[in-house]
């Protein structure tokens, strides 16, 4: 960041003001959205367990990819103590993925889910979900006006969606980062995908662009702070 | 063990060597055969495994053949079955060697089949060789590490009775050599009655050759050996230094000052070989030969970048004798005959004496005559080089480095490419790869700890026990669980993974919203703008984003890595905080920098260097100091309101660019304020904001502490954390061991749900799991290759209590080369070429000048 930013106090990026529907929404620093007045914390594509989806076909990427997540979220949870979390799809990267969770990372999700509302919306990698796991199911939710779905639809209003993994790389100064960002605008916000080993797909992108009509906010998820970005600062891949 | 090749057979008269057939072959060309021929003759009816070393042109190749021709027509089979396996490093060579050996069997009529198995060769005849083998397959490491993963191997190995190594002292030094070495175990359990033949150019330590071949039993406490034929290169070379006047340059590589001795050289001879360390300079001495080729000598170039085809036409050429000169990298190194070589120039420094002698080795195949070289320093430094290596050519001094360990991700691809072939015994497996001298020093734990990681990724939560690719059998043995694993296993096979050139491209302007093929969700664009040209991907290695270095004329700002490409943006009015090295990727040898280093402390060696480097020498006493051997000088001084320390550790230039970059952290820390650095083979020059002298003076800066050992702790991890070198060492590693597959031209996967990316995985494991076997694979990776981290640490403890500082007033004679090298590399294009002479004229006159 540049020293204009430095000059502001780090608080100042703990988290990003926007306003969808009328509903003022806080896009937090770890990723996740904040409706402050409800307490309702929304995060997107978890992707639990992508690490061992492919397991059965003999790749074995490392299994700590859950409980880096699970332990981010747990930050985050503890930091917002939010009444309600809205878990917004493809929270486990496939059917079989919540019966993979080890004991010991489906104890750390039973501590987050402990004393919460939880609600778990269906996205396309997780259509369905084991009883076991508690919470509530939903293919959308409504709440306050705003409609919370996994996939973006194209005519919607006042929707919070995931799916597209939004990413923005930004160059300045020389230097580039490439951070997963929130999207938002054309009475929508997209959320960046949360999970450990989830990669992302540039704003840039027509599929994620072409959901925005050129009236796209972003703000980008860094190591302590989310910062919005000038659209003129964004760069394809 | 040694034999003498030169023995005669008491009663020599029965039985002789060669049958009729042969000999009378010999003397129908008007040939003897040579001693080290029959000598591989005898040791093979004596069934001994047998290292031939002999230089180029000594008929090393039929010598490896003669004994399987003999046998073959001596005992001919009733039905096909492989009698001999050739493997070389080059699927150019296979097919060249079975050109060569073609002619005798041809000539004599000899009933033998002989066919080549390399990547090229149709599928259908790849299956045919499988079931009706030829007499002698000639290969490469990659096809036998895929022939033994088929459970026929057994069948079609069987009855093998010589394998002969080709150009071993060239496919030993990587990781090709660990699988050749894995697979060469494999081969000799399935014929154990196989004799193998080594052919070597001259090498500094035989016996790792003679390790090489034949299986070890570690346990006994000794290392067996092969039997060695050494054939000595007849008359001594005859090297002479050219261009060492005062138009020696201080820095540079280019050699420009010497190019029209070169071509008069040429003019002089039939057919002169013209060896460049890198591909720039081979184009730019190729392009200013041209120029002054008034009488239009047929001058052609050959080197890597270079279009197949074209590299095949510059074969032929040279083979028919129609070309005058050559001017080469290293892609002519290999033992492929091609003609007539009456010089061979060496221009800029040889890095070592092995490779020196290896090159010069290239010229005049009559053992009995001299070759004959010159060598052509490009700057000062490189004199001393030249000199060193030229002392060591005279004395025969080799300094080929020695084998490392082998890689625990090659022993992965080999333990899976085994249980494919079929069930396996842990305990006789672990037997067998220790038979091979790469892996004699593995441990049963590291070896379970790899058999653990194939079966099931070998992490400490047994995530994947159930999904298990090895399973065991009843016996206690390992077998695959399901047979599509080896075909996916086939798919990977192999150790290069390397992309060793990226594309360099500006970060596009403006690019946003693109559309390709007007798909949405379709291949995204790269933010690519101009392509700018190719850099070696180990030199942006080095580099985190934001760092500044000099490429095709403009100073450039690095980015990123995005697959085969290098993305920088340009900046204006900065210094390059790294620049280009215009020289060779191969380091200057230990063993030529401790002669260096002698030359340089003893001012009696001085007399046999030119005048111009004797001079530089006497005023560098004068104005500085000249450090022992045993010395490690380290200059400070200001110069135009920078402030400069400047080290000569002579370790290479990735040993220097590693201190280099741990070296600025620390200064920074210090409040030095250091703004960049550039390290050459011989020297490291850090520039700042802050006055060192005065700091080192007041006791702000300790110099004792400044070079401190523990660097290579905290320091480096904090600097691995940022740089892109770990990442990608680490993918190499995954790949090779089959944790993340290979990726294809044309197949590559895209989207974001597919593919999880190597640095992702990287990330997490070293969170979690920083002891993983794959981690420590890539680690052994970086230390001994593009960090050198190994060399650098022994240098650390060398000059521990060694250091001697100097506060100069101004900058010192051999702090000059270096510098100029900063002051080249931060003024880009033709426009501040004469601003650029005259800053190197003051420097120079400032550091040669007296009072």
């Amino acid at each position: 960041m540049g020293s204009a930013a430095a000059a502001k106090a780090a608080s100042d990026f703990e988290s990003w003001r926007i306003e969808l529907g009328g509903v003022p929404l806080l896009a937090d620093m770890s990723g996740v959205l904040m409706i402050e007045d409800e307490c309702v914390l929304v995060v997107s594509d978890l992707h639990l367990e992508k690490g061992s989806a492919r397991a059965y076909r003999g790749t074995f990427l490392p299994p700590y990819d859950s409980r880096t997540t699970l332990a981010r979220l747990a930050r985050a949870v503890e930091r917002l103590q939010p009444r309600t979390v809205i878990a917004l799809g493809d929270s486990f990267h496939d059917v079989g993925g919540c019966e993979r969770l080890c004991t010991e990372d489906r104890a750390a999700l039973g501590r987050l889910q402990k004393g919460r509302e939880w609600v778990w919306i269906a996205g396309n990698h997780d259509p369905v979900l084991p009883i076991e796991l508690g919470g509530d199911r939903a293919g959308s939710w409504q709440h306050g006006g705003l409609t919370f779905r996994h996939e973006p639809t194209p005519l919607s209003a006042d929707e919070i969606a995931g799916h597209l993994h939004p990413c923005a790389r930004i160059s300045r100064d020389g230097h580039s980062q490439r951070r997963p960002c929130f999207a938002f605008g054309s009475g929508r916000l997209l959320l960046p995908a949360f999970g450990a080993y989830t990669g992302g797909l540039n704003v840039l992108d027509p599929a994620v662009a072409a959901l925005f009509a050129g009236e796209m906010a972003v703000a980008a998820v860094g190591r302590s702070g989310v910062y919005p970005v000038a659209m003129r600062q964004l760069r394809g891949d | 063990m040694q034999r003498a090749i030169a023995r005669k057979s008491p009663k020599s008269k029965v039985p002789p060597l060669l049958p009729e057939r042969f000999a009378d072959w010999f003397a129908s060309r008007g040939w003897q055969p040579r001693p080290h021929q029959l000598a591989l003759v005898e040791a093979a009816q004596a069934r001994r495994s047998t290292l031939l070393i002999a230089p180029t042109g000594a008929g090393k190749t039929l010598a490896g053949f003669l004994p399987s021709l003999i046998d073959l027509t001596e005992r001919p089979a009733n039905e096909p079955r492989l009698h001999t396996l050739y493997i070389s490093p080059l699927k150019a060579l296979a097919v060249d060697v079975q050109r060569n050996l073609l002619r005798p069997v041809t000539e004599m009529g000899l009933p033998i089949r002989i066919e080549t198995r390399t990547g090229d060769t149709p599928q259908g005849r790849r299956q045919r060789q499988r079931l009706i083998p030829p007499d002698i397959l000639l290969t490469t490491p990659e096809q036998i590490a895929l022939l033994i993963s088929h459970c026929d191997a057994g069948r079609l190995f069987g009855s093998l009775c010589a394998i002969i190594l080709d150009e071993l002292h060239a496919l030993v030094v990587n990781k090709r050599g660990d699988l050749l070495a894995l697979g060469l175990q494999r081969l000799l359990s399935l014929a154990p009655g196989a004799i193998v033949t080594g052919l070597s150019a001259t090498v500094a330590r035989p016996s790792e050759l003679q390790a090489y071949i034949v299986p070890q039993r570690p346990d006994d406490g000794f290392t067996r050996l092969a039997d060695k034929v050494v054939l000595k290169g007849g008359a001594a070379p005859q090297i002479r230094i050219l261009g060492a006047d005062d138009t020696l340059p201080w820095s540079g590589h280019s050699a420009r000052h010497a190019y029209a001795e070169i071509y008069a050289e040429i003019g002089k001879h039939r057919l002169t070989l013209i060896f460049v360390n890198t591909r720039s300079q081979a184009e730019v001495i190729f392009q200013s030969l041209w120029r002054l080729n008034e009488e239009t000598l047929p001058i052609a170039l050959h080197h890597g970048s270079l279009d197949v085809g074209q590299r095949r036409k510059v074969e032929a050429a040279m083979a028919a004798g129609s070309l005058r000169a050559v001017v080469a990298t290293s892609t002519l190194d290999l033992g492929i005959d091609w003609g007539d070589v009456d010089l061979v120039i060496h221009v800029g420094a040889p890095k070592g004496a092995s490779r020196l002698a290896q090159r010069i080795g290239r010229s005049n195949h009559r053992l009995d005559e001299p070759s004959q070289a010159i060598l052509v320093p490009a700057n000062r430094f490189e004199v001393m080089e030249c000199r060193a290596a030229l002392d060591a050519a005279k004395e025969g001094a080799q300094d080929t480095p020695p084998i490392r360990p082998g890689g625990l991700d090659v022993l992965a691809q080999h333990v899976m490419g085994t249980a494919c072939a079929g069930p396996f015994l842990p305990e006789i497996l672990f037997h067998e790869v220790r038979g091979a001298s790469p892996y004699a020093a593995l441990t049963r734990d590291q070896f379970d700890r790899v058999i653990d990681f194939v079966s099931t990724g070998g992490y400490a939560l047994r995530a994947y026990d159930r999904y298990a690719r090895l399973k065991p059998n009843h016996d206690g043995g390992l077998r695959i669980a399901h047979p599509n694993l080896a075909q996916q296993y086939r798919m990977n096979v192999g150790t290069i993974v390397e992309m060793p050139m990226l594309k360099v491209r500006m970060i596009g302007k403006n690019r946003r919203f693109l559309l390709r093929d007007g798909k949405p969700g379709g291949p995204s664009p790269m933010m690519g703008g101009k392509y700018l040209g190719e850099i070696e991907e180990s030199f942006i290695e080095m580099l985190a984003p934001g760092d500044t270095f000099i490429f095709a004329g403009h100073v450039l700002r690095f980015e990123a890595i995005r697959e085969s490409e290098a993305f920088v943006s340009r900046t204006e009015g900065v210094d390059a905080k790294v620049p280009a090295y215009a020289g060779g990727k191969f380091p200057l040898s230990t063993y030529l920098a401790a002669r260096v280093r002698d030359m340089l402390a003893d001012p009696n060696a001085w007399k046999a260097l030119p005048k111009p480097v004797g001079d530089w020498l006497r005023i560098q006493k004068k104005r500085s100091v000249i450090p022992r051997a045993d010395q490690l000088l380290v200059e400070t001084f200001a110069r135009r309101g920078r402030y400069y320390l400047v080290c000569y550790p002579f370790e290479g230039r990735l040993a220097h660019q590693t201190l280099g970059m741990l070296l600025t952290r620390r200064l920074d820390r210090a409040g030095a304020r250091p703004l960049g650095f550039v390290a050459s083979e011989y020297s490291l020059a850090i520039w700042g904001l802050e006055d060192m002298s005065a700091m080192i003076a007041d006791g702000r800066l300790d110099i004792g502490t400044l070079f401190e050992e523990d660097m290579l702790g905290d320091d480096l991890d904090a600097w691995l954390e940022s740089s892109n070198l770990m990442r990608r060492t680490f993918r190499f590693c995954a790949v090779i061991a089959g944790l993340i597959e290979r990726r294809y031209p044309g197949k590559e996967k895209t989207g974001r749900q597919v593919t999880v990316s190597a640095d992702l995985i990287y990330n997490v494991l070293r969170e979690h799991e920083p002891r993983h076997i794959l981690l420590e694979a890539a680690w052994a990776d970086a230390a001994s290759g593009l960090l050198d981290i190994a060399r650098l640490g022994l240098f650390l403890e060398r000059a521990k209590g060694h250091i001697l500082h100097q506060a100069l007033a101004r900058v010192s004679p051999l702090a000059v080369p270096v510098l100029l090298d900063i002051g080249k590399e931060s003024v880009p294009g033709d426009a501040a070429e004469s601003l650029l002479r005259e800053s190197a004229e003051d420097l120079i006159t400032e550091a040669m000048r007296d009072g």
